[in-house]
């Protein structure tokens, strides 16, 4: 039941022409958690000077994960939607590594689901940014 | 007699369209996204072209939150740098020109940026404006509402902290 779910939300993402369009990768979705991964790319970069990815890509990647962990909440019967969406930016990613970002839906009501995440590159201990969103949860 | 003569008007706007073509051509993520920019006089106007790139969820079909919430961002960083460069280059401090030969002035960095979701973006253009609520000598705020078909109905407004470039002299 939980495996079917994921299996559906996994091929969701993979649906999704702007996650698709950024090369997102989803790693692992479930029990109202997901992880996705997104590779360094010249074409996402925001500052010409330094190579920094910009905010708008950390954006839709935090969006993407965050909706994925709202989603696949044991309590979502499916659907989702953005509500708002805060993010944190802690530090530039360095050019050249991946991003992943890691989100948790750590409250659900019949209507909203309450999501936390951070985003970090090679290095784990200091993130590039956080967010907190919360989502509409929806019948699919 | 004291006052010189101004320039003429097609100078000016083609020194002031090209700074700005610059400045959003410099980066690469608009380009990726399509955002274009719309100046009537120091007043700005972003737009979003629809593209199936955008799209986040292919049901209804609505636009990407992502997509959504960095097109408010761009909208919020080129509004709050061409406010900057605008003074400047006025004021002849600035050489548009020097933007123009690829010399980009830095950009504000986002500090934090926190997007209300009103309604579904719909398959069609969208178009932005950012207000700079105040811009300090380090920080500014930036307010940033983006509609679709109607202006009186925003599809989602941001608000936005940003770290102001160090700037010399």
């Amino acid at each position: 039941m939980s495996d079917q779910k994921s299996k559906i939300a996994k091929q969701f993402m993979e649906a999704i022409p702007h996650s698709r369009a950024l090369g997102m990768r989803l790693t692992h979705v479930g029990e109202g958690r997901a992880d996705i991964e997104m590779d360094y790319d010249a074409r996402f970069i925001g500052d010409p000077e330094t190579g920094v990815i910009h905010g708008g890509a950390i954006s839709a990647l935090m969006d993407t994960c965050c909706g994925a962990a709202a989603m696949s909440h044991p309590a979502s019967p499916g659907g989702t939607a953005t509500i708002d969406l805060r993010i944190d930016y802690m530090r530039p990613a360095t050019p050249g590594q991946m991003i992943r970002a890691q989100a948790e839906c750590y409250h659900i009501t019949r209507s909203v689901a309450f999501v936390r995440a951070r985003a970090t590159d090679d290095d784990d201990t200091l993130p590039v940014a956080t967010a907190t969103g919360t989502f509409t949860v929806e019948g699919k | 007699m004291a006052r010189p003569r101004p320039e003429p008007v097609q100078v000016i706007k083609q020194r002031r369209d090209a700074a700005l073509n610059a400045l959003v051509q410099g980066v690469p993520y608009i380009r990726f996204l399509g955002v274009a920019f719309d100046r009537r006089g120091d007043e700005l106007t972003a737009i979003m072209p629809y593209d199936d790139k955008l799209i986040g969820n292919p049901l209804l079909p609505a636009l990407h939150g992502g997509a959504t919430a960095a097109f408010l961002e761009i909208t919020a960083i080129i509004g709050l740098s061409w406010g900057m460069l605008w003074e400047e280059i006025e004021s002849g401090a600035f050489d548009p020109e020097a933007i123009v030969g690829g010399a980009l002035p830095r950009l504000p960095k986002t500090i934090d940026f926190t997007v209300d979701y009103l309604r579904s973006g719909l398959p069609r253009d969208a178009y932005a404006r950012a207000q700079v609520n105040r811009s300090g000598r380090r920080y500014a705020s930036v307010h940033v509402e983006a509609w679709q078909d109607n202006r009186g109905r925003p599809f989602a407004q941001a608000t936005g902290h940003f770290l102001m470039p160090r700037r010399d002299g």
